[in-house]
């Protein structure tokens, strides 16, 4: 479908997600960004309120076709994983989906994503920047065959409280019991699809990947399932919150991925990035294992956390200038000193106002010394055009880990 | 006859007490709650009446719940949830409607639609609006100092009263000279043209209170609104996740994490009093517990002409008490529905379902409806802000189907003849006659539904005359003179006996602050 309402250049520039026809009747907003050369929503209404209380009280649909999707199939398909990425593939199991990064030589990660066992020897990755050629390099020798298929596959992610409901009624109950990071296949409006349980809001929730040609009749499936659960399509700006809110990383923002880093000190290991749980040094070999053996053993050197900004310290800034404490209504993604005393020790790097912990918080680039739960800092913040610096203090992430997660009770109704 | 020993004993298991008892056992006071009826949460309760519909039974929004407590009782990891109503819809019965929306550009073209010159007065209102919530707000989390009293404590809050006024300029001064004494009415009048507009707005000046659009003094409530933006950043307002009985079930669950003992179905009878000092109490079943602390939560009416002896109390306080305004003039429908009301205006589905809609389409027709209640009737045509809870959160109603919680005024708890099964019903049946007038489909998609008149919220509930603030809002009954002068500091004229509910400063609705600055004062009282 055409974009009427695009000048000339940009449409030349962007392309439209499978779903497009169906997205942009709903955008009230016409508020739309870039995402990976697609246009995607950054909201559908004019605030993105209900779209994030959708991810967290009902259920919210959101587009992630953007993602880049590799289709890795071959008798050598699970050792060439093995190699390439941190965690063990050896060990996945059939329908199993592993969330991991994969490192350059010196242990700085270059991006990560899930993977998908679709079966013996077939996978599919996802990641958020191209990586065909680092997976194409890294093959040599070996019999696998890599395949970019980011546009061939239409992808959705379906989260919140209601979400399992809603796929009972839309799916015929086939991912009625499907638990935490496990994959299935099914029909949804009539087509066939994929559906794993994971997602980027550290909520219940499910993504559904379909062939680029269904992915109307699967939105139409999943939408009309949902009306009477309060679904409701959600944007990148609701996105953006609940995933601060689960502690989740995002490339780009939070780290920067090792083969763009122009300077050596913008790259980021897995220690840093509190992904040491994905690196399994015990693998025979991986790429980047001898340098992450090494920094394991001195330890790494920043850390990545969760901080909250104090109420009371906010409300004193704010108070000096006749204020009640101003909140971003919006997360932000940008790079904010962080200090012990006088010195600068780290930086946030994403934050927002919690709707729902009715907090303030931001996740922070600290020096490890500075990064155990608990430990006072400072944060800048501007009130009214001045430089201040609010108190914060260094917690545990996620912030918000609701146990309907994980869990897989029986579907109610 | 058992006897237990606790730190303090707190009557009545509402929000407010809950808050109390909470803000006590955190301090490590050993606290027990004792709740009448069978659940918690007085009039911020949820109930399943009708099996797979849940209702708000009575309060049905959180508008100025105190971020403090939010965030002192650590609520959210409670369960607590507040979703946002993102409009305000008045449909009108010429087939027209005004919208207020979350969004500042679509609403100023709503209001627009029906006069420009309310479009930029309605911007400068707001702001100047703002700038008095601004002013006002630290009034409200203050205990109220006795103007009459010459302590140091008092004199020094007078001062700080003094100072904070003396930092308004000339004109939000002059604001909020005219809020404290013209009517809603009057004041909207000098702003706006739009009668929809001017009527909606009002009705947040009246809600509550047996005195109509026009009656002086109910100018001030408005700024209660604006109060609640201030917290808008922080969206300490909107609706539970739940319905509000889990606001309840959050704090509850807070005070028992600090160790707080809480029973249902445990009614308190009397409060037990030895040489001048209440000692604990009985409940119903002849069961006694005994504390050096007991708080009431239930409103100055229950707390000191039922539950204490006469003798106990100073003669002028008992008739301070006895004249303490506290007529009820609200009812309340909650209905079960099949399908969504289809409104003439605007028909289908739409996002006006989410947000408030407010039958108040001009200035005459509330005060026509105050009216009829002024001499004994309840509004044939009443006044009424309904939430259609289930368009909000999935939980309160199975799926495809809806709850709808309709508040409704005015209801006059000294009806005349009294009230009785069949007069409820009547009242119910004028609720629906008079929606029916701006969605014809409602009354066949009705499938079950709850009526509450002042009477029934009196007997149920606990609430005396059904009144729903314990006791009205009006200037005579705020600050320094709630509940009593003298005892606006939630302590009593009895030692060791407090009082906590929404019948003292600030109240009106649920806030939670009485219940936390009574507990402050309890701790602050306490021997170390």
């Amino acid at each position: 479908m055409p974009v009427d309402w695009l000048p000339g250049r940009l449409r030349a520039m962007l392309r439209t997600t499978p779903f497009h026809s169906r997205t942009a009747p709903l955008s009230k907003a016409q508020n739309w960004r870039r995402w990976s050369g697609y246009l995607t929503a950054s909201s559908y209404e004019l605030h993105h309120d209900r779209e994030y209380w959708a991810i967290r009280s009902s259920a919210a649909l959101i587009d992630v076709s953007p993602l880049y999707k590799y289709g890795i199939e071959g008798p050598d398909a699970e050792r060439f994983l093995d190699r390439v990425v941190t965690r063990e593939v050896t060990k996945c199991k059939l329908h199993q989906v592993l969330y991991t990064p994969w490192c350059d030589a010196d242990g700085k990660v270059m991006d990560d994503g899930t993977l998908t066992r679709l079966t013996d020897d077939s996978f599919r990755l996802t990641s958020a920047e191209p990586n065909l050629r680092w997976l194409l390099d890294n093959a040599l020798g070996m019999d696998v065959s890599i395949r970019d298929i980011t546009d061939d596959l239409a992808a959705l992610a379906l989260q919140g409280p209601t979400a399992r409901r809603i796929l009972h009624q839309a799916a015929d109950a086939v991912a009625d019991d499907l638990g935490f990071f496990r994959h299935t296949t099914g029909e949804i409006g009539g087509v066939p699809v994929e559906i794993t349980r994971t997602g980027y809001t550290g909520d219940l929730g499910y993504e559904i990947w379909t062939e680029r040609g269904n992915a109307e009749a699967l939105w139409d499936g999943i939408m009309e399932a949902g009306d009477a659960h309060l679904i409701l399509p959600a944007g990148m700006l609701a996105l953006d919150i609940a995933r601060v809110e689960a502690g989740l990383v995002l490339i780009g923002v939070d780290y920067v991925p090792a083969h763009r880093a122009v300077i050596e000190d913008r790259k980021s290991s897995p220690f840093e990035l509190g992904l040491g749980w994905t690196v399994k040094l015990d693998k025979k070999s991986f790429v980047g294992r001898d340098a992450l053996i090494a920094e394991k053993e001195r330890g790494p050197e920043w850390k990545l956390r969760g901080l909250e900004v104090s109420w009371d310290s906010l409300e004193a800034l704010y108070g000096l200038v006749g204020l009640p404490p101003q909140l971003p209504s919006e997360g932000w993604r940008a790079s904010v000193p962080v200090y012990s005393g006088n010195a600068q020790i780290g930086y946030a790097t994403s934050g927002c106002w919690s709707p729902l912990l009715k907090k303030y918080i931001a996740l922070a680039h600290l020096q490890s010394r500075y990064a155990s739960a608990g430990t006072d800092l400072s944060m800048e913040v501007t009130v009214e055009h001045h430089r201040k610096k609010a108190k914060v203090r260094v917690v545990e992430t996620p912030f918000f880990n609701p146990d309907r997660k994980r869990s897989t009770p029986e579907v109610a109704r | 006859m058992s006897v237990s020993r606790y730190d303090a004993i707190v009557i009545g298991g509402g929000h407010n007490g809950l808050v109390t008892a909470a803000y006590l056992a955190r301090a490590g006071k050993k606290v027990l709650v004792l709740e009448r009826r069978h659940v918690l949460g007085g009039a911020a309760v949820t109930e399943e009446i009708n099996p797979g519909f849940k209702y708000s039974v009575c309060s049905y929004v959180v508008s100025l719940l105190r971020p403090e407590i939010i965030r002192d009782l650590e609520l959210p990891k409670h369960g607590l949830r507040i979703l946002p109503l993102e409009s305000t819809f008045t449909p009108l019965p010429n087939g027209d409607y005004l919208a207020r929306w979350a969004d500042h550009d679509h609403t100023r073209r709503e209001i627009y639609r029906h006069s420009p010159r309310d479009a930029d007065a309605y911007d400068d209102f707001g702001k100047l609006m703002y700038q008095l919530a601004v002013a006002v707000k630290p009034i409200l989390a203050m205990v109220p100092p006795d103007p009459t009293s010459m302590s140091p404590k008092d004199l020094m809050g007078f001062l700080k009263l003094g100072k904070h006024f003396r930092s308004l300029g000339h004109e939000q001064f002059h604001a909020l000279y005219k809020l404290m004494t013209m009517s809603s009415a009057d004041y909207l009048g000098e702003w706006f043209e739009t009668e929809a507009l001017k009527a909606t707005m009002s009705a947040s000046g009246i809600i509550g209170t047996f005195l109509g659009p026009r009656s002086p003094g109910t100018a001030y409530v408005l700024l209660h609104h604006y109060m609640g933006e201030i917290d808008g950043a922080m969206r300490a307002w909107g609706f539970a996740k739940g319905g509000t009985g889990s606001i309840s079930e959050a704090i509850a669950s807070a005070a028992r994490s600090h160790g707080a003992e809480i029973q249902t179905g445990a009614r308190v009878v009397q409060v037990t009093v030895k040489n001048g000092k209440a000692t604990g109490i009985v409940l119903d079943d002849g069961r006694e517990y005994t504390a050096p602390v007991v708080v009431s939560a239930l409103d100055p009416k229950r707390t000191f002409l039922e539950l204490v002896d006469e003798e106990y109390l100073p003669e002028d306080f008992v008739s301070d008490i006895e004249r303490f305004k506290i007529r009820g003039s609200s009812g309340k429908v909650n209905l079960s529905l099949s399908e969504l009301p289809d409104f003439t205006c605007k028909p289908g589905v739409n996002q006006l379902h989410r947000g408030a809609i407010s039958i108040s389409p001009s200035i005459d027709y509330l005060e026509r409806a105050y009216d009829e209640a002024k001499y004994g009737s309840f509004s044939s045509r009443p006044y009424m802000d309904i939430i259609i809870p289930s368009m909000i959160d999935p939980g309160m109603a199975p799926p495809g189907k809806h709850v709808m919680s309709i508040f409704v005024q005015y209801a006059p708890s000294d009806l005349r003849g009294g009230w009785d099964e069949t007069k409820r019903e009547k009242f119910g049946d004028a609720v629906i006659d008079t929606l029916a007038q701006y969605t014809p489909n409602l009354p066949d998609a009705i499938l079950h539904r709850q009526v509450l008149t002042p009477w029934d919220i009196d007997r149920d509930m606990g609430l005396t005359n059904g009144n729903i603030f314990h006791g009205e809002l009006t200037l005579h009954q705020l600050f320094c003179m709630r509940p009593a002068v003298g005892y606006s500091d939630y302590t009593t004229p009895l030692r060791n006996y407090y009082q906590a509910g929404s019948g003292t400063h600030p109240a009106g609705g649920i806030t939670g602050a009485s219940g936390r600055l009574a507990a402050l004062r309890i701790l602050a009282d306490a021997p170390r």
